[in-house]
């Protein structure tokens, strides 16, 4: 209960970042960690309350961010139609490869691995053809204007992306207290008796991943909308994939808040360690994988299992006082 | 209510179950028996559609279910239980047995109230809010027998519930069993805990290297000299008999 | 379009690196058949030994097959140390933890790699790296040639230490039975450092044999990651002869499709085996049905 509350105090101190903060630098930071919570809220939903761990989400990121600007770029449609249908593609996708994988009840690793080879599959493919932008990526031009869903002021694309965040824990919360969500988990926690208890565990996994992708591509959309350029590596490469699975690990697995817990604490840290060492390629991505393992280590059940702790603890003494 | 017939499954060399046939009428309680390694794990996951069998067939309630996932075959009224105890270790008791509830319940506070219900019936009420991961060995039976109480089934099937229960436990579940028979389910059970077997069943199968050697009322099984040399060894029998006469001798 | 006279290089040059990609998924499968963790890190840790390899030449003149009697040791130990104090202790025994340390490792690895010595490509330039074997029919760079028996002549010793050597037996052991081995006194800690070290000296050596004729950027780790679960797939989890069949396979998939669909997509070649062996037949070539 205590995580729950932290994180809705959170997200009202966030709301207010863009009427309290003038930097244009911490409004793009904060914007970034907010977009990296609904990321992580996506992976969450099929690795955290799923169990079912991706190694290769960025391949649904991706084919949000690409496929909104290919409909854009090559083909002249409104940013909101290709954005829609660029998401009903991440979900489509999504849909494929749950049918494709989970009719065999892979090891979780494997699952992992296949995922991670789509995505390296989709860089490839992508940055092979001049129609998606070969090696250079592909640049939306620029049409400031509402109609266009691109904005002037910054703030706005705060708002959506703070609205998003919204979205994700609503989802969430909508897991954690729907039939759904209980078999989801029920087959998180044990396949065999989750069956015996008559959940089909494919059309539960399916649908997971099928929302997952929706999601993930919702963010891939509104990447390319706020940065009006998406080359393979950033959309598909291993980076964006990391964050996915980082964020929510970091802040607690399966729960409501933990990829904004994650998001906040994971890039909080990593601009401190970037004061203290300059703005070195890599490292920040080292410290990331540092903060990882000290996380599997220290804090397996990430930010949220460490305030849940602290509650109880705490309920306790005074049981005894 | 359950009709196996002529049920095979073979693992690699190893004929786990060969030729089984058995029959549980409604509201039975009935006892598969039989040594360890018989085969009584593999026969009931071929029921359940966790296994599908070489040969033979099921039948439930007049219908055949016998090549369908196990997911189906809850849905229409069999629900089993596992030797090794399989608990939704995250979630809380309450959240355990509401995964049952909701097969047929698809509000969630629907659900919720099921299961506190079922809970209360097999003696988990106080423990609702912990996680099913800190019950004891006794506790996660229980939680087990909830789960699949909680689905409203026709035919549960129990492996070996009573395992790993000391006496006074074993004492407990007994009468929580009589009950859920005593609401019209019917019940097939395995079990080597013969004091339970014996207060519970009013027939049981004898599995012996994958076939049935031996079915009628528990007393005529315990009699029984095949059943008694699948327990206790060749020429068992003659020993047991042989003893009993001396003691009868004048 | 199937011209022998570019075929024929083609796979031969497909055998040569396959026997490479061999030598990475033996310590691959070793460490899953014994252990069953999928290593993320091994591909890290084979871009390590690249580097490592690259300085010792650059810096100290040592050619690459004689480093390999320098960087075998010492990525033995350096494998030893990671499953004993960081692996094993960070994963609190359960699996998917497992593959999240080793991806955090990887993550480490690949990023202070990136973060030393940038992404410029080093590549070094031996005597031998022109000479070309005569075959009548085709020529083969002769530092090929070497990694291709190289390779196979490690494969061989690996294959002499699990079978005859009591570290070899105690290794099957856990393999099959670890509690059973518990028992019977095996260290099973211990054997599972050893045979992590023992996985990742073959990824030493393969570095060695690969430096010749390759390239290194802090890159190369995550691209032969999926190479070598490709292979270990392909062949069958912990199967000796799968590792080694899969590996010559794909380097002749891998090559073959370079030549007909240029070098960028020819790559795919390989993910889109992968991911069909996965769907289709996860057991592999050799490896047991699960």
């Amino acid at each position: 209960m205590t995580a729950k509350i932290t994180g809705a105090v959170l997200l009202a101190l966030l709301f207010c970042v863009p009427f309290a903060v003038q930097s244009e630098f911490w409004l793009s930071f904060w914007l970034l960690v907010l977009m990296y919570a609904f990321l992580g809220q996506a992976w969450n939903v099929l690795g955290g309350y799923g169990g079912q761990f991706s190694f290769g989400h960025a391949l649904f990121f991706g084919i949000g961010a690409f496929g909104t600007a290919i409909l854009q770029v090559r083909h002249g449609l409104n940013a909101y139609a290709a954005g829609a249908i660029a998401i009903a593609l991440g979900a489509i996708v999504g849909c494929a490869v749950g049918l494709l994988v989970f009719r065999y009840r892979l090891r979780g690793a494997y699952f992992a691995l296949v995922t991670l080879a789509f995505a390296e599959v989709a860089r490839i493919l992508i940055s092979s053809f001049d129609y998606t932008g070969s090696g250079f990526g592909m640049l939306v031009p620029l049409a400031r204007g509402a109609a266009n869903f691109q904005f002037e002021d910054r703030r706005i694309f705060y708002v959506i992306a703070w609205t998003l965040v919204v979205i994700g824990a609503l989802i969430a919360w909508w897991l954690e207290n729907s039939r759904f969500g209980a078999r989801l988990m029920a087959v998180r926690e044990n396949e065999d008796a989750a069956q015996a208890l008559g959940i089909n565990l494919i059309r539960t996994k399916v649908f997971a991943i099928t929302l997952s992708g929706a999601m993930a591509a919702t963010v891939g959309v509104f990447y390319v909308q706020n940065f009006l350029f998406v080359d393979s590596h950033l959309a598909f490469g291993p980076a964006m994939s990391i964050e996915a699975l980082l964020v929510s690990i970091i802040g607690g697995m399966g729960t409501m808040f933990g990829p904004l817990f994650g998001a906040v604490v994971l890039h909080a840290l990593g601009e401190a360690a970037k004061q203290v060492t300059g703005n070195a390629p890599g490292l920040n991505l080292a410290f990331y994988g540092l903060l990882l393992i000290l996380a599997l280590r220290f804090l397996p059940n990430g930010i949220t299992g460490l305030l849940s702790r602290r509650m109880a603890r705490r309920s306790s003494e005074r049981a005894h006082a | 209510m359950l009709e196996v017939r002529e049920l095979s499954k073979r693992f690699g060399g190893i004929q786990a179950v060969n030729t089984a046939s058995l029959d549980v009428y409604e509201n039975e309680i009935v006892a598969l028996l039989g040594p360890n390694g018989a085969g009584k794990t593999t026969l009931f996951a071929a029921i359940a559609g966790f296994v599908r069998p070489d040969s033979g067939n099921v039948r439930l309630a007049g219908r055949d279910i016998t090549s369908l996932p196990p997911h189906v075959i809850c849905a229409r009224g069999l629900v089993r239980t596992f030797q090794i105890v399989q608990p939704f270790g995250a979630l809380t008791v309450r959240e355990n047995i509401a995964v049952g509830a909701h097969l047929h319940h698809a509000s969630r506070r629907q659900a919720l109230a099921r299961a506190e219900d079922v809970a209360e019936k097999v003696g988990l009420g106080p423990r609702l809010n912990q996680p099913a991961a800190t019950l004891t060995v006794a506790g996660r039976k229980r939680l087990e027998l909830a789960r699949a109480l909680a689905t409203d089934p026709k035919l549960l099937l129990l492996d070996e519930v009573m395992a790993g229960l000391n006496p006074m436990e074993v004492s407990e579940i007994v009468p929580v069993i009589q009950a859920i028979r005593g609401s019209g389910v019917t019940i097939l059970l395995i079990e080597h805990v013969m004091q339970a077997v014996v207060s519970l069943a009013e027939r049981a199968y004898v599995l012996n290297n994958g076939r049935i050697i031996a079915s009628g009322t528990t007393a005529e099984i315990a009699s029984d000299p095949q059943v008694i040399e699948a327990y206790l060894g060749h020429g068992a029998a003659a020993r047991v008999q042989s003893r009993l006469e001396a003691r009868h001798a004048p | 379009m199937v011209n022998f006279s570019l075929l024929l290089p083609a796979v031969l040059n497909g055998v040569t690196t396959g026997a490479i990609y061999a030598l990475i998924a033996l310590g691959l499968t070793l460490i899953y058949g014994v252990l069953h963790i999928i290593n993320f890190a091994h591909g890290s840790l084979l871009m390590l030994a690249l580097y490592a390899a690259f300085f010792l030449y650059t810096l100290a003149g040592i050619d690459p097959y004689v480093a390999v009697l320098i960087l075998v040791p010492a990525f033995f130990v350096l494998g030893y140390g990671l499953q004993r104090f960081v692996i094993q202790p960070t994963s609190h025994g359960r699996d998917e933890n497992i593959l999240l340390v080793t991806l955090g490792l990887a993550i480490i690895i690949d990023n202070l790699a990136l973060w030393l010595w940038t992404s410029t490509t080093r590549t070094i330039d031996t005597w031998y790296a022109f000479e070309v074997v005569d075959l009548g029919f085709a020529f083969i760079p002769l530092p090929k040639v070497i990694a291709f028996f190289g390779a196979l002549a490690f494969a061989a010793l690996l294959w002499a230490l699990i079978t005859f050597t009591d570290l070899g037996r105690a290794i099957r052991a856990v393999a099959r039975e670890r509690d059973g081995a518990r028992l019977v006194g095996i260290r099973v800690e211990h054997v599972y450092a050893m045979t992590f070290g023992i996985g990742t000296a073959a990824v030493a050596a393969a570095a060695c044999f690969l430096l010749p004729t390759f390239y290194v950027t802090p890159q190369v780790g995550y691209a032969f990651v999926l190479v070598a679960f490709t292979t270990v797939v392909l062949g069958g989890m912990g199967s000796f002869v799968g590792a080694l069949s899969a590996g010559l396979l794909l380097g002749i998939v891998e090559s073959l499709g370079g030549l007909y669909l240029g070098e960028s997509l020819g790559q795919l070649g390989i993910f889109v085996i992968f991911i069909l062996i996965l769907l289709f037949r996860p057991m592999g070539l050799f490896g047991a049905r699960a």
